[in-house]
């Protein structure tokens, strides 16, 4: 069961009190409407899935109810570093820019 | 280079079995092949198998990063069934139990397939209505599967609690008789060998590190730690790693890898004649010969290669098969392990072709893939040599997540594999 | 004569209380310290158990928990029975019994024992080999049919319980600064260091007693003291020092985050257990810093017939002796490779037992030790292996290869041999927390290197073997644990030790390498009847990887998890393939350490606390109504009420009727409900669901369709405007929390600058359905303050106001298509209410239903129900709610996938209605669609059954169906194939009762 640390509640909780919400920094299109079937398939459906560093969305679901990020390494499941919305702390291992 | 018998293992025991050949050859890797398969596990050597058998003559390597069968082949709980909603699933899934039936023969390699029967528990009446649309679409595509009551459950398996004071009773059961288990390493081992046999080279401790493309775009071959591999096509069944070896040759894919974790209670004399499966509760058990209750627990919410998961995902599927199976309580864990499945959002496999010629991949089966290892490999065989799905794989393209046009199983079922 | 082989004195048990135990029927005594291994050897019994595969008789071989053969059935009554429990880790209590297993007809004269003549035609992975079977045969019932019945029955251990376990289990969370796994010398040490220095400490250790090697150390001095003395001066310091101190608890499990799982056993060793005293309790220990003083394991030797009952362990011996009072044996033969056999040598001879030779495989004895023995006239034999044991039940004697050319064969008698091939590191919790492992070629050990989590391993567990290097060792990591979680150092003088045993030096693989070894019975792993042979067998077959190996042969995976024997197996494979150990690899350590009780991993997760049970406000009504209930989700909720007599159905059509004629009453508390507020709560929603909802005036209602993102139907509900800004939004009762989770999710990632609020109602309001013709007049009675007429309170529309001074939220909806109401009371009110609707319904002629009539109601209108007519793969066209759409919306969840072609396809599923042309036959719920009436296997279904009733209001039967482009197939002719009949049926519209919808406005 990991430990995590909630950014807003600025506590180590159990994996318990959380819900994990996929791929973090994959915002919905301002105008699907604009996208086509590509594209809106790739926003949907593909995933980094990286193996190492990943960036992905957590919910202290069991406390304070926020979504926030966090990257966490997938091979060894430590997280690197969890952060609020808005934030995007860089970490060893970056070599792309985030979406916004 | 004999035959697997019960003459040839007097006739060898007369020679202390000093005599056994090894049952692969460890080629160096050549220059150069007209099919690479990237992984060594049941998918990937069946594959390689069907292409030297049905497709050749083909030059063939399997290339695998660790040992054969190290994957999700050597770490699942063995269950075969093939009692899927969608015709499309039914289709390959049966496909896959046809060839288990006479695998062993095929491959004149005991893979000790044992059709004794899945019984998946309903628990409520949704689950029940759920069930009985599986048994009535089965009927039709010609599939077994069958209701039964929960005294029919329990006459089949004496040990199932069905008292209807329980949390979430047994109100019935979906049952494939045909459905049963397998002895897993014995798949990988058996496609091996038999592949062997027809020439194909079994390259272990080989890791790919990146994948070469034309300027036309196509495949031309691979890196890897033993030397570049020249290969006209290249058929990527490498579960667990799927989106790495995609990403070589720039396939960004849809699917996620979570862990996946699975049990065995210390050996008791038979006890458990047949597999069950309860979604509701969320565990899967059943005995090995060797008499371990082999139990299946959920996957862990994240996305994680690490091969562990949580303590707590192991704790709940033993409360589900203690509520199941309360004589069971006193019995030990003795082994736990992890394993890594690609996860679809349609909780279906990807088989076929991708943006890039001369590219193929076959991975996605999330957590029931063992079940489908010779259907899968049969028909990613023809896929690979035809430049063509077979028609059993066509409905599995990548295309479907462009189109829409799902093959939801896990919606439609309630239940996962 | 009973304990004939106790001594006189000495040892740790209790010689004042003297239990009666059985053991296989046979009445036998011990004493209260004993385990049950050291009181069968206190009677002089060895033989214990049956080899899994050739049946060949095992005895006793190590005195802890990597014993490979002492397993038993232990049963204390008929529902208390426990297979393949340890002799080693049995504690005695009086009355204690115990059976042998995986023997037939008994333990001596054992039938399945022909499978050791049979032993040349059954080497390791001969069943892959055989059974196949010829394939007109079908392969696979060959095998399925006769052999694997054979094999399964030959295999297993003991019996699982026949009855459900009565024992509870219970679990404990703790945190602390720093674990200490195990209560040995370096345990000791570092629990020492670490509470001085001010850290909150929990030591565990899985014996009965603190202490590890010291409980055995019969000639070390420590700070002066014997081993005994300072053992219990430092267990009483540490107990004072606020020390948690666990006892018979093993940790069995390093996870994620520095959580280490502990198995702690409270009453397995109690002879009278107290009514509900919890057997065992799990502890996740949530640990700042760890230190690993897990010890290390006494190595077999691989020589042939080395299973024969009385070859057991060196130190375990010594262990039997010093701390039980136990001599294993008359005449013993000592082969060993390591230092530590020496101290055995001398302790049994101080003891009388007869050290007939000791047999070193080194060129070179320790000379310092070897002086010692021959001090004593013990006959000392370096460079000198076992070439074969003797006996049957037990071993007789030995015989020994005096020299390499193996020319120099001499027998000596004895009655145990007592073997050492060195010490294996414990390095298992440290792989489990993903530490990596280094080879030392010096030491034959894997000691940990690399660590990923805050841990520390120390002592014998690192490959240190002296006890000044064990106590220093621990001592500093506990020091060291303290200052990682920032407490300042303690600097405790270190104890110091004298006359320490040495536990260096050892030997891998087969004792004597020049033997070949396809023609002995030299074992490696003594559970799994794995032989050296096997392991070359495999390797010879291509099995390279150790992992290969170990799966081809099983060596390494019975019960014991080839503690005792694994780097054995290794070694045989680096020599027989020609490389070093490192490039074997290493098969991995997976939890648990030794097995662990299933009760006690899933503790009081048991009945109905695996899952709450979420109960309406009319669930005791119900209940004292002898309601039938079905679970939907976490909710249990009254599926109908039956009358005296009456079946399901009877009691459904009644239902149905009352409430069609006169009124009925739901209790529909379990609906979700979500209360949206701020002032974008109406943007936020229109982007949430399909609907266009601007229009929606305060006081209105509006069904409301839910898509997620990839244009598939996940819920429907009712939203209600209350004011501008504050709406009432009802999910389906599987859906509150994954909808409310959802609209989080866009509330706060994607549209955070939207001002609304969130909140789960669902707990606070039960809702009460008051449905039919006299509706209106039963809701008059009970609430007389409220107006009720239709321009007043029209379809639709939602009122605020109070019911006797309680707040309450009334709509005017329908789901059942008649004049309805549905009351939200506080849910603390929601009994009291309920119970006076039902008055007033049963007065008005109606009466309550259950979930049955409120299925059939709606679907005689063709309303679906999320998660019946829809199954996640739905669209809103699909099931006739396309006009829910809002027309002009540029965007809301889902919209842009329901461009794609696979939605926009002319043969998608859509919802009709079918009537059978039979009124009375009820189709069943996911029967298939056809066009054909006796369609082939393999034909592709047109759609499926969804819902089916007998309508009461129609009498006749009714049903709901998706099927491909079946709009337009309305008026056609389609089949319902059964296994018996196939049943035709017309296609209709899935409006079956009042298609104008006039009763709604009743």
């Amino acid at each position: 069961m990991l430990l995590i640390k909630c950014p807003y509640c600025d506590e180590d909780r159990p994996e318990l009190e959380f819900h994990y919400e996929g791929e973090a920094h994959i915002a919905r299109p301002p105008d699907p409407s604009t996208l086509n079937d590509e594209q809106w398939a790739e926003f949907l459906y593909v995933r980094s899935n990286s193996r190492g560093p990943h960036r992905e969305r957590w919910r202290h679901l069991h406390g304070c109810g926020r979504f926030f990020n966090a990257a966490r390494n997938t091979v060894t499941d430590k997280f690197i570093v969890t952060y609020k919305q808005g934030e995007h702390p860089a970490i060893d291992g970056d070599d792309v820019e985030p979406s916004p | 280079m004999g035959d697997f018998s019960a003459v040839a293992l007097f006739r060898h025991a007369l020679s202390g079995h000093r005599q056994w050949p090894a049952q692969w050859r460890s080629p160096d890797p050549k220059q150069s092949y007209d099919v690479v398969i990237v992984g060594g596990g049941g998918h990937g050597l069946a594959t390689a198998y069907y292409l030297a058998k049905e497709h050749g003559p083909l030059r063939i390597a399997v290339l695998e990063k660790g040992w054969i069968g190290s994957g999700n082949t050597g770490r699942n709980t063995t269950i075969i069934r093939s009692n899927y909603l969608w015709e499309a699933s039914a289709g390959i899934y049966d496909h896959a139990l046809t060839l288990w039936r006479d695998l062993s023969s095929e491959l004149n390699y005991n893979v000790m397939f044992s059709p004794r029967g899945v019984m998946m528990l309903a628990h409520s009446l949704h689950d029940e209505q759920v069930f009985k649309r599986h048994i009535h679409a089965n009927r039709l595509a010609g599939v077994d599967n069958e209701w039964l009551t929960p005294q029919q459950a329990k006459d089949f398996c004496p040990v199932l609690d069905i008292d209807p004071d329980r949390r979430y009773p047994v109100i019935g059961a979906a049952f494939q008789r045909r459905g049963g288990v397998a002895r897993h390493d014995a798949v990988a081992w058996g496609y091996a060998r038999a592949a062997d046999r027809l020439g194909v080279d079994i390259i272990q401790n080989c890791e790919v590190t990146a994948i070469d493309r034309g300027s036309d775009g196509a495949v031309r071959g691979l890196e890897t730690s033993r030397g570049r591999i020249e290969g006209g096509r290249i058929g990527v069944v490498a579960a667990g790693n799927t989106s790495v070896i995609m990403e070589m040759a720039g396939v960004r894919m849809p699917i996620e890898t979570y862990p996946l974790q699975a049990l065995v209670s210390e050996p008791v004399k038979p006890i458990f004649p047949c597999v069950v499966m309860s979604n509701t509760v969320h565990a899967y058990i059943s005995q090995s010969d060797k008499g371990e209750l082999v139990i299946g627990a959920s996957t862990d919410q994240y996305v994680s290669y690490s091969q562990t998961g949580g303590l707590h995902v192991t704790s709940h599927a033993l409360e589900a098969v203690n509520e199941m199976f309360p004589m069971f309580r006193r019995l030990r864990m003795l082994r736990t392990w992890g394993g890594r499945v690609d996860v679809t959002v349609d909780r279906s496999p990807i088989i076929g072709k991708t943006p890039v010629p001369g590219l193929f991949v076959n991975c996605g089966w999330g957590t029931g893939g063992f079940k489908a290892t010779p259907g899968s490999g049969h028909v990613f065989a023809a896929t690979i040599a035809n430049d063509e799905p077979h028609p059993l794989a066509a409905p599995f393209s990548l295309e479907r997540f462009r189109t829409g046009e799902f093959i939801d199983e896990a919606a439609a079922a309630a239940v996962s594999h | 004569m009973t304990q004939s082989f106790r001594t006189a004195s000495g040892g740790l048990v209790d010689r004042n209380r003297p239990l009666t135990f059985s053991f296989d029927g046979q009445q036998l005594e011990g004493f209260a310290g004993d385990t049950l291994a050291s009181a069968l050897l206190a009677n002089g019994v060895h033989l214990v158990g049956r080899s899994f595969k050739y049946h060949r008789p095992r005895g006793i071989v190590t005195a802890g928990a990597e014993d490979p053969n002492g397993l038993v059935q232990i049963a204390r009554d008929a529902a208390r029975e426990t297979p393949n429990l340890r002799v080693t880790q049995i504690d005695l209590y009086g009355g204690l019994t115990a059976t042998s297993q995986n023997c037939w007809p008994s333990l001596r004269w054992d039938l399945g024992a022909v499978a050791g003549i049979a032993a040349p035609l059954i080497p390791a992975g001969f069943y892959y080999k055989t059974f196949i079977g010829p394939r007109w045969l079908g392969a696979s019932r060959t095998w399925s049919r006769i052999f694997e019945p054979m094999i399964r029955r030959a295999a297993g251990l003991g019996r699982a319980p026949s009855r459900p376990d009565p024992d509870t289990y219970i679990n404990r969370f703790a945190h602390c600064d720093v674990l200490v796994v195990g209560a040995g010398p370096a345990g000791l040490a570092a629990a020492r260091s670490a509470v001085l220095a001010g850290a909150k400490v929990i030591l565990c250790d899985e014996q009965s007693e603190f202490g590890g090697s010291l409980l055995h150390e019969s000639q070390s001095l420590l700070d002066g003291l014997s081993a005994r003395e300072w053992l219990n001066r430092q267990v009483q310091e540490l107990e004072s020092a606020g020390v948690t101190m666990l006892k018979r608890t093993t940790a069995f499990g390093y996870y994620a985050d520095n959580m280490v799982a502990l198995a702690q056993r409270l009453t397995d060793h109690v002879a009278d257990v107290s009514a509900g005293a919890p057997r065992e309790r799990l502890w996740q220990v949530r640990a700042r810093e760890v230190v690993i003083a897990a010890g290390a394991i006494e190595r077999s030797m691989v020589f042939p017939n080395n299973d024969r009952p009385g070859v057991m362990l060196a130190d375990a011996a010594r262990s039997y002796l010093n701390r039980y009072g136990v001599l294993v044996g008359r005449r013993a033969v000592i082969t060993t490779a390591c230092d530590s056999a020496y101290a055995a040598a001398l302790d049994l001879h101080a003891s009388g037992i007869e050290v007939a030779a000791v047999c070193d495989l080194r060129q070179q004895a320790p000379p310092a030790l070897a002086s010692q023995i021959e001090a004593r006239g013990i006959r000392l034999m370096p460079a000198t292996t076992i070439a074969n044991t003797t006996g049957g039940k037990r071993v007789t004697g030995v015989i020994i290869n005096g020299d390499a050319s193996g020319t120099n064969k001499q027998s000596i008698d004895c009655d145990v041999v007592l073997m050492c091939g060195g010490w294996t590191p414990s390095v298992h919790l440290h792989s489990q927390s993903h530490g990596r492992l280094r080879w030392d070629a010096d030491e034959l050990v894997y000691a940990p290197s690399d660590k990923r989590q805050g841990q520390q391993s120390a002592g014998a567990c690192t490959g240190r073997f002296t006890m000044p290097e064990v106590l220093a060792d621990g001592d500093a990591a506990g020091s060291k644990a303290a200052t990682s979680v920032g407490l300042p150092t303690a600097k405790p003088s270190l104890p110091e030790a004298e006359n320490w045993v040495s536990y260096s030096g050892g030997h891998l693989g087969m004792s004597d390498t020049t033997q070949p070894t396809s023609l002995s019975k030299a074992f490696v792993d003594l559970q799994n009847d794995v032989t050296a042979a096997d392991i070359e067998l495999a390797i010879r077959e291509g099995f390279r990887s150790i992992e290969h190996i170990k799966r081809y042969t099983t060596s390494g995976m019975a019960t014991d998890q080839g503690k005792t024997s694994n780097l054995h197996a290794l070694a045989i494979a680096a020599n027989v393939t020609g490389r070093s150990i490192p490039e074997i690899g290493l098969t991995s350590f997976r939890q648990p350490y030794t097995p662990v009780t299933f009760g006690t991993l899933a503790g009081s997760g048991r009945g109905y606390l695996i899952d709450p049970l979420r109960t309406p406000a009319s669930d005791p009504w119900a209940r004292a109504h002898h309601a039938v209930f079905e679970d939907v989700g976490q909710w249990r909720r009254a599926q109908y009420f039956p009358n005296t007599g009456e079946d399901r159905r009877a009691a459904m059509q009644r239902e149905c009727a009352a409430t069609r004629n006169a009124v009925g009453i739901f209790d529909a508390s379990t609906l979700g409900k979500i209360e949206v507020v701020g002032p974008d709560a109406l943007v936020f929603l229109e982007r949430m669901y399909v609907n266009s909802l601007t229009s929606l005036k305060p006081g209105r209602c509006r069904y409301a369709v839910l898509l997620n993102e990839a244009g598939f139907i996940i819920d429907d509900g009712i939203i209600a405007r209350l004011s501008d800004d504050r709406f009432h939004v009802t999910t389906t009762t599987g859906a509150a929390a994954p909808v409310l989770n959802l609209m989080e999710d866009y509330l706060q990632t994607e549209w955070p600058e939207l001002d609304v609020w969130l909140t789960s109602i669902t707990e606070q309001w039960a809702t009460i359905a008051v449905q039919g013709p006299r509706a209106r007049e039963v809701l008059g009675d009970v609430c007389p303050e409220l107006d009720l007429d239709h321009t007043a309170f029209p379809h639709m529309s939602v009122i605020e106001c109070e019911l006797q001074g309680v707040p309450a939220r009334i709509f005017r909806v329908s789901f059942t298509g008649e004049l309805g109401f549905e009351i939200n009371i506080p849910t603390g009110y929601g009994l009291s209410l309920w119970e006076a609707f039902s008055e007033a319904a049963n007065t008005a002629g109606g009466c309550v239903y259950g979930t049955d009539t409120m299925h059939a109601l709606r679907a005689e209108k063709g309303y679906i129900i999320v998660g019946q007519e829809t199954d996640g793969t739905m669209v809103p066209d699909d099931v006739g709610l396309a006009w829910v759409i809002g027309k002009n919306k540029l965007d809301f969840v889902g919209k842009r996938s329901l461009d794609r072609v696979g939605q926009r396809r002319s043969d998608r599923p859509q919802l009709v209605g079918l009537l059978t042309e039979s009124p009375k036959t009820v189709l069943e719920e996911g029967a298939q669609v056809t066009a054909d009436s006796n369609p082939p296997a393999g034909t592709a279904a047109l759609g499926f059954v969804s819902s089916a009733y007998y309508s009461a209001t129609l009498d006749r039967s009714i049903a709901l169906a998706m099927v491909a482009g079946g709009r337009a197939r309305i008026g056609e002719r389609l089949f319902i194939p059964m296994p018996d009949q196939s049943i035709a049926v017309e296609v209709v519209a899935p409006v079956f009762f009042d298609a104008p919808g006039d009763r709604l406005n009743g």
